[in-house]
């Protein structure tokens, strides 16, 4: 078989509506490009040049994710445990640790293999209970026998912060590429995902926008002082719009199960960036690293997503899915 | 090629490698020498540092990246030694001979006048990673040698933690590295080790908090 009908047989194999979604987010990659050059050309200079760097690193993100997603649920989890990898990499880079708790260190990346290992292995009720159960307790009892009991309930309970927003509640995103064919997916297991994606990010750029251009009263000044209500409430009917049209297309839910996803999803992604603001600024930093050109560290883009992605699973699992 | 080994192995392995466990969060890249004779001056608190600044350089310009590294802890095992001289490309310093009357820089300067980019760890040893310790003066002597040379200053944020000194297994933590600007030969020794220890102390001022106690 020659290179293009392997090609073409890879495309042919994939749900039609999930091309369609990805082709829509290339094009507007391609015309928010389109956008900064002409700003760049009209006002030359370093004015626009975080705004360029922003669009080139969301073209890498996006070839990552949608190369992931049509190669299938392996490459989905292996890009998925990457990620969270890098973000729990950075979480305990910048909270306060003891110098003792190198080998919980250690034991965190551990657990990290394990979580990704139940997704790989498609054990849900294993998943489930892993990191909220066992590595709860697990990890401040292999703490317990480092010996060292100054400032033992709060770095426990750093450890296991870190550990569920950046494995157990980000690795929701990728079990949900184990939803089986048998299901009822208008754009297949990778629609589920692709939307969660897409309306996660689309909630944020949303509510930066609004923000930008109307914002006014300020929400959290002493968590996130660029966070103002316009802002949020601009984002939340967007991304509450988009999702009530374009949800059926991607995913089973309709109806009630659809309204309350609409509702939800965007206050819990704002709710991640708020929340991520507060340990930030506990932390000392503005961003988590600079991981990602023009938007920070791994920890910066994906706190949004380490909120909605457990919501919106467990809303999946409610109204649509049979499997979860 | 002069060490075609060498430079598969840093590209292919050494930066990789760098990136899992370090993240290698580097600011001001662009102020890395590219060609030599240059001296690049860094903190010193694990052997990560080591691989992290080899990590870090463009690929035309690793081939010149030379690390000054103890002769009496690189050299002593053969298996060690070598593995130091072809592929790390340590310049040995035979510091325990320092004071002796024998010039033990001299390896340095000729890694330097051959166009070298000599790497330094001026504190000597490795350190506990949170304080700049007391700097040594050879660099001085080197910048003084090649008075042309930049001397740039890098301030490596965390690679103890990663693997502290007497650790064998490295736990993946984000290092910051941050590039300062070339410190120029100030004329005399004592003036050129004050600016440089400024500029370190200034980099790492920038670096993200260490919140490790």
């Amino acid at each position: 078989m020659d290179l293009v009908s392997t090609v073409r047989a890879f495309f042919a194999a994939q749900p039609p509506v999930l091309l369609l979604g990805l082709a829509g987010v290339v094009a507007l990659l391609g015309a928010a490009g389109a956008i900064a050059t002409v700003l760049t050309a009209l006002k030359p200079g370093d004015a626009y040049r975080e705004l360029r760097q922003r669009i080139a690193s969301w073209w890498v993100m996006v070839a990552v994710l949608a190369g992931a997603l049509l190669l299938g649920w392996q490459a989905t989890v292996v890009v998925f445990a990457l990620i969270s990898f890098m973000a729990l990499r950075e979480f305990l880079s910048l909270a306060p640790i003891r110098k003792e708790d190198r080998p919980a260190i250690l034991a965190a990346y551990l657990i990290l293999l394990a979580a990704y290992g139940f997704i790989a292995a498609d054990r849900y009720m294993f998943y489930l209970v892993f990191i909220p159960v066992w590595t709860f307790l697990g990890l401040p009892f292999l703490m317990a026998l480092l010996g060292q009991t100054r400032g033992f309930l709060t770095t426990a309970a750093t450890f296991h912060w870190g550990l569920v927003t950046c494995v157990y509640n980000l690795g929701f995103a990728a079990f949900l590429m184990r939803t089986p064919e048998a299901e009822t997916l208008p754009a297949g297991a990778a629609g589920l995902v692709f939307f969660l994606l897409l309306v996660t990010e689309f909630n944020d750029v949303a509510q930066y926008v609004f923000g930008k251009l109307l914002g006014r009263h300020k929400i959290a000044p002493t968590v996130s002082p660029n966070k103002t209500w316009e802002g949020f409430l601009g984002g939340w009917l967007a991304t509450g719009l988009l999702i009530w049209f374009a949800g059926p297309v991607f995913t089973p839910l309709a109806g009630h199960g659809l309204l309350v996803v609409a509702l939800a999803l965007p206050v819990a992604g704002f709710a991640g960036d708020v929340t991520m603001s507060a340990v930030k600024r506990d932390i000392g930093v503005k961003d988590t690293s600079h991981a990602i050109p023009g938007h920070g560290g791994v920890l910066d883009r994906a706190d949004s997503l380490t909120f909605t992605a457990p919501l919106y699973f467990h809303l999946l699992a409610l109204f649509a899915l049979g499997k979860f | 090629m002069r060490n075609w080994l060498r430079f598969l192995l840093l590209v292919l392995v050494a930066r990789p490698l760098a990136l899992f466990l370090t993240g290698a969060d580097v600011s001001g890249r662009e102020r890395l020498p590219l060609k030599g004779p240059a001296i690049v001056a860094a903190n010193h608190s694990s052997h990560v540092d080591t691989l992290l600044l080899l990590a870090i350089f463009p690929s035309r310009a690793v081939a010149r990246v030379r690390p000054v590294a103890a002769a009496d802890y690189f050299l002593k095992d053969p298996v060690i030694g070598w593995f130091s001289r072809r592929v790390i490309g340590i310049v040995p310093v035979a510091r325990l001979k320092a004071g002796s009357g024998e010039d033990v820089l001299a390896p340095a300067r000729a890694a330097l006048a051959a166009g070298d980019i000599v790497v330094v760890f001026p504190e000597g040893t490795r350190g506990d990673g949170d304080e700049l310790g007391q700097l040594k003066s050879g660099v001085a002597r080197l910048a003084e040698a090649f008075p042309d040379a930049p001397v740039t200053p890098v301030w490596i944020q965390g690679a103890g933690r990663v693997l502290p000194k007497g650790e064998v297994v490295p736990a993946p933590l984000n290092c910051a590295v941050l590039v300062g600007e070339p410190v120029a030969w100030a004329g005399d020794r004592h003036a050129f080790m004050a600016k440089l220890r400024a500029a370190l102390l200034a980099l790492k001022a920038e670096a993200p908090p260490l919140r490790w106690s």
